[in-house]
């Protein structure tokens, strides 16, 4: 579709013609994000240097009536900034800088395109670091980050983003300024703050946010418990929880996901395990030690057939490299993958990895699981071939499967992904009609026109009543016997 | 005793928006004094009560709205955990479903970050009478816009609170308390300082001329604090601390209006009458003067609000004032989540 040259001409004279991108070889890098299963070339990507341009834009999108879906560094892996029919694409990369690193108040104010490692590189000359890390760091951008909520494998001692973000500033489709939260971490009204982070650039643009930084802690341990079976190593992570002790990190991986890694980065994992618990532990000298000791003993009670604590920051780094890398390092097994994000309460790990299994087994497709176990956020990877006929639908339709069953036993279908356009379906699933119309109420209080990312995140109840898995009030849901909420 | 009345409470207020006469959403009624006055008929949430899941290993606790706070936090305690954000009760009936509409937190705050943070889902019964689940009872959750957590301070405007599921951490296994005498503008900077540093900080104040900073964690490494901050041990503190979260402390004893200014990290002191009392680490000030005292441009000179926090009954505005874009995004969330206007209406803001 060609674009409205009247908005292009508006466009170029706001932001420079360099700016604005029309001809398909410059807007064709723009097409996907990492879900790259889903393209679709952009018509229009402008690239703006500043928070008044990007209003420039809004303004002029919003006078045309046309589409915006936001970008930042397009490391998302739902395809929430895929591009739309007819929509101006707006990458905010170019709004790159630092705008403050205060060490005395413990923050930092950045512009959107600052990538997540940059802002804690900024911060550790000062001995803190922003706590959010998720495995894209080096990459995504701090407005994506607030965009979809991410976590990061520190999250359950540390915090998702919406934790540790004190105040952004959003520019609204309406052409209007509004800052939501405030430094003091407190501000009157409404907590629109957490209403706006991870919302999928549905509500507004943030062209600046102030995150919080924390102090880097005094001890950081890493133990590396290898189990013979997964049950055992999925039950020790309720243990180590129900034991009062809140690890830093808490990550499982199966042994597909083991031997992928090693064979990758050769980071010492033990090839036979059958599952890998990766524990780690910060904070003072004295209660990191505490802790270090309860755990090898729980560990060892649970099962674990080896130990290893890492000797120094060196080996704690390669001990985590395997985890770290281990979406491309399963990558590297099949020519696709789709990464599935789930969470459910972890009672249910061993159950849901042993029935993840049979589905996998039953679709005759391989799937790997790397994931936080702590938080109960599960990522199988579903190995395939998009080149072999009727392949990408049996994965597309075993990860709807898994997610289904995410949400039968009390989860969610993303605990950090975010919905975009891969997870409109299992949305259905998750929540009955009465809950889509109500987060389509707060996207019309936001973006009455709904120019902001159309069609992302919250699907229209036609479209449930296509996927046919809208749960009705008074209706039976799909696994009775299970809790719902 | 434990009850489901969801039933009766979804008639009362579809009944309310059929005829448009305002309800005043009362818990245990400790926190009527919070917000702007409302004038409606009662709509009680303390017969719908009762725990519903609370397993250790997931620390998650579920419960309905009505359910004392007591009792939420007498479970927890059972099992060696706690409400991390230390939620003020100001009486013996405080319901968890007003301490989440109040969004109110107490000392741990400046830590342990504010209690929105640790709402993980609610069902709620929206002005029209639908009853919506939002979030649910896991740690990480993206799945639709975060309504559960705009419930968290939004004073009962948008919705009556059935259900809500909390994120719970571990009691640590010892706490302890230091004091210091120290002037105001010297305390500040200690209890900025402190924040700072790695130490396990949980609660930081300054009364009467006296900074008490709360630390916490195992014996060996609070022996360890004590050796690098110095300072004098306060023997039991529990209620000192106590006192200041329920503002049963003298600071706060008479009827004079208190407003509670909150501010960013190392605001300098405030230009108001009187001498304050600082928790928070310094970010949060309160001062027992008049509601004509300049409380709001004060706090906002120095990039902070103030709220009118006790006040004689009628006061017309006790939170700051928003900005005009923000202010119509309020009305429009209000129209959508209670077209007919009958929830708590002008608790929070004129005509909202």
């Amino acid at each position: 579709m060609t674009p409205d040259p009247a908005l292009v001409s508006e466009l170029r004279s706001a932001l420079g013609a360099d700016a604005v991108l029309v001809s398909a070889e410059a807007c064709a890098p723009f097409e996907c994000d990492a879900l790259n299963t889903q393209r679709r070339r952009p018509d229009l990507v402008v690239l703006p240097r500043s928070a008044e341009q990007v209003m420039a834009v809004l303004r002029a999108c919003r006078r045309h009536a046309t589409p915006v879906v936001a970008r930042g560094a397009g490391t998302g892996l739902s395809g929430g900034a895929l591009p739309v029919e007819g929509g101006v694409l707006l990458v905010l990369a170019r709004l790159d800088r630092i705008l403050e690193v205060d060490a005395s108040r413990r923050l930092a104010r950045v512009e959107p395109g600052v990538t997540n490692l940059e802002i804690s590189q900024a911060a550790a000359p000062f001995g803190l670091y922003y706590a959010p890390d998720p495995s894209s760091q080096v990459a995504c951008t701090i407005g994506g980050n607030v965009a979809e909520n991410s976590g990061g494998v520190h999250c359950l001692k540390h915090g998702l983003t919406v934790h540790n973000l004190l105040e952004v500033r959003v520019a609204t489709i309406d052409g209007e300024w509004l800052t939501l939260g405030s430094t003091s971490g407190e501000a009157p009204g409404l907590s629109l703050l957490p209403l706006f982070t991870g919302s999928e650039g549905m509500l507004g643009v943030a062209v600046e946010a102030t995150v919080q930084l924390k102090p880097l802690p005094e001890r950081v341990e890493l133990v590396m418990a290898a189990f013979g079976d997964v049950r055992s190593c999925a039950d020790a992570v309720g243990r180590v929880i129900a034991a009062g002790i809140v690890p830093a990190g808490l990550e499982m991986m199966d042994a597909p996901a083991i031997r992928a890694a090693e064979a990758f980065v050769h980071c010492g994992y033990p090839t036979d395990a059958a599952a890998l618990l990766l524990c780690e532990l910060d904070g003072l000298t004295h209660d990191v030690q505490r802790d270090l000791d309860a755990v090898q003993a729980l560990l060892r009670d649970c099962g674990a057939t080896s130990l290893r604590v890492a000797g120094d920051a060196g080996e704690r780094l390669r001990m985590w490299s395997g985890r770290k890398s281990a979406f491309p390092a399963v990558g590297r097994l099949a020519p696709d993958y789709f990464c599935m994000d789930g969470t459910i309460p972890r009672r249910h790990l061993a159950d849901v990895l042993a029935r993840i299994g049979e589905l996998a087994a039953a679709a005759g497709l391989p799937v790997a699981n790397v994931f936080h176990a702590g938080d109960g956020n599960l990522h199988p990877l579903i190995l395939f071939d998009a080149g072999q006929p009727g392949e990408i639908e049996r994965a597309e339709h075993l990860g709807m499967e898994i997610l289904e069953l995410c949400v039968a036993v009390g989860g969610t279908v993303t605990g950090e992904h975010g919905v975009g356009v891969e997870k409109l379906g299992p949305m259905c699933s998750q929540f009955a009609a009465g809950e889509i119309e109500a987060f389509h109420a707060v996207k019309r209080a936001f973006d009455p026109d709904g120019l902001l990312n159309p069609g992302k995140a919250i699907p229209t109840l036609a479209r449930c009543a296509d996927y046919g898995m809208m749960r009705v009030h008074g209706g039976k849901p799909p696994f009775p016997h299970l809790p719902r909420f | 005793m434990d009850r489901d009345v969801t039933t009766a409470l979804v008639e009362q207020v579809r009944e309310a928006t059929a005829r448009g006469t305002p309800l005043r959403i009362v818990g245990g009624g400790t926190k009527q004094f919070y917000g702007r006055t409302v004038q409606g008929a009662a709509l009680a949430t303390r017969e719908h009560r009762g725990i519903l899941r609370h397993d250790p290993a997931e620390l998650v606790i579920t419960a309905r709205g009505g359910t004392p706070l007591a009792a939420i936090e007498a479970q927890l305690a059972e099992h060696g955990q706690r409400l991390p954000f230390e939620p003020p009760h100001f009486g013996p009936d405080a319901t968890l479903g007003g301490a989440v509409a109040a969004g109110l937190a107490g000392p741990a705050r400046a830590w342990s970050g504010p209690l929105r943070d640790y709402v993980l889902g609610v069902r709620v019964l929206s002005g029209d009478g639908r009853v919506l689940r939002f979030g649910g009872e896991v740690m990480k959750n993206v799945a639709g816009y975060d309504v559960a957590r705009l419930m968290a301070g939004s004073l009962g405007i948008l919705g009556v609170l059935l259900d809500v599921s909390l994120k719970v951490l571990p009691r640590p296994p010892a706490e302890r308390t230091l004091a210091f005498e120290l002037d105001e503008g010297a305390a500040l900077a200690q209890l900025a300082a402190t924040a700072r540093s790695a130490l396990p900080l949980s609660a930081g104040s300054w009364v009467d001329g006296r900074a008490y900073l709360r630390f916490e964690g195992s014996e060996a490494t609070l022996d360890d604090v004590q050796r690098r901050v110095g300072g004098e041990r306060v023997p039991e503190p529990q209620g000192f601390w106590a006192s200041l979260r329920e503002q049963t402390h003298p600071y706060f004893v008479d009827g004079r209006p208190s407003w509670r200014c909150t501010v960013p990290p190392v605001a300098p002191r405030l230009p108001l009458e009187g001498t304050p009392l600082i928790e928070w680490n310094g970010l949060q000030r309160w001062y027992r003067c008049p509601p004509d005292a300049g409380a709001f441009d004060a706090a906002a000179a120095v990039g902070g609000h103030a709220t009118l926090f006790r006040h004689a009954a009628g006061a017309a505005d006790v939170f700051a004032p928003l900005p005009a874009p923000l202010l119509r995004l309020h009305r429009a969330l209000k129209r959508e989540f209670d077209p007919a206007g009958i929830l708590n209406p002008g608790r929070m803001y004129a005509d909202l």
